[in-house]
């Protein structure tokens, strides 16, 4: 299916979503109500963060040179590259939604595939807000476990993907 | 929160002293690729809305608190995998649930596939990475989390080889 088509479904289950939760608010129907008003909330803390989310990817568009990207992430990079992909990991925002448009960007920069599914499985893994929160209710030995196990595993399907991937012309769209 | 804010509102400024022409550039390239995800991310926040509201707390918390074997495993897994439920709501929830003593093995089993795998982000990642990458990235990524929980499990002393 094109990307087009899927959007003009996605839009009309979304539709059709928002149907039955106007019904349910007429009719009194409590589980629709509290699923629109679920949506309502979650959506507005989205409003809150993409569309900074978005202009930081575009300034990063439009003034980072595909040089730069090339070097630091690119094929040649090496393990720097996945450095920055820890390191880019840890500081992103939001959830798994922010990371694959991030992985778009760097994509058409010039970046290397292992080194953006590096980032992007990172992004799940290591996010630094979410890492305190585990942290302090978990304690120090869960998180050293599960960074200690979750990392090199993510980093080694990396690679391995993208350069499987690499091979066959792969190409991240929008 | 604030900082994100901070941080763009300072990127933007720098960029339109730079130069205002391809700030505008980026304004507009930000509103264009934005529209296009909105599709996606409409559908993600309605299934997400399903999902919670017919999932409630309670039943989560006694579902992960309740078997403890392979198969409470598998359910916190597949839990975590449908829900999207960001940090600092999830692990307070599980902290709470340590406290009565329910398994670390579980609780990493559920906190890892909340954080590493997403049905419902599928749409989305679909539109970027095709169907057959999504799947994959998926799938490999709960083997991950299902590892990195068992491993917790003998690190805590709740299994043993």
């Amino acid at each position: 299916m094109k990307n087009r088509t899927r959007r003009i479904l996605q839009l009309v289950l979304v539709a059709v979503f928002g149907v039955f939760i106007a019904g349910s608010f007429v009719s009194g129907f409590a589980p629709g109500r509290e699923m629109g008003r679920t949506f309502a909330s979650t959506l507005l803390e989205m409003a809150k963060l993409l569309p900074c989310a978005f202009i930081l990817i575009a300034l990063f568009d439009v003034w980072v040179k595909r040089e730069t990207v090339e070097r630091h992430f690119g094929e040649g990079s090496g393990v720097r590259g996945y450095l920055w992909g820890v390191v880019l990991a840890g500081m992103s925002v939001g959830g798994m939604y922010v990371a694959f448009p991030v992985a778009y960007s760097l994509f058409r920069k010039g970046a290397a595939l292992s080194v953006i599914f590096a980032y992007v499985g990172l992004a799940g893994v290591c996010r630094i807000p979410m890492t305190m929160f585990e942290l302090s209710f978990m304690g120090p030995v869960f998180t050293v476990v599960r960074l200690g196990v979750s990392i090199p595993l993510v980093i080694i399907f990396s690679v391995v993907m993208g350069r499987v991937l690499q091979r066959r012309g792969y190409r991240i769209t929008e | 929160m604030l900082i994100l804010y901070v941080v763009t509102g300072a990127a933007l400024a720098a960029s339109l002293i730079a130069s205002a022409s391809r700030t505008l550039a980026a304004l507009k390239l930000a509103a264009v690729r934005l529209a296009r995800v909105l599709p996606a991310f409409g559908l993600m926040l309605a299934l997400l809305a399903a999902a919670i509201t017919l999932t409630p707390q309670e039943t989560i918390q006694r579902v992960l608190g309740h078997d403890s074997g392979p198969l409470g495993v598998a359910i916190a897994s597949l839990i975590g995998s449908v829900t999207l439920m960001p940090g600092f709501i999830a692990f307070p929830l599980s902290g709470a649930l340590v406290e009565k003593a329910a398994p670390y093995m579980i609780l990493a089993a559920f906190t890892n596939t909340l954080m590493m795998v997403g049905v419902l982000t599928y749409p989305l990642e679909r539109q970027y990475f095709g169907r057959n990458v999504a799947l994959i990235r998926n799938g490999v990524c709960l083997l991950i989390a299902i590892v990195a929980a068992i491993v917790m499990g003998l690190v805590f002393g709740e299994i043993s080889l």
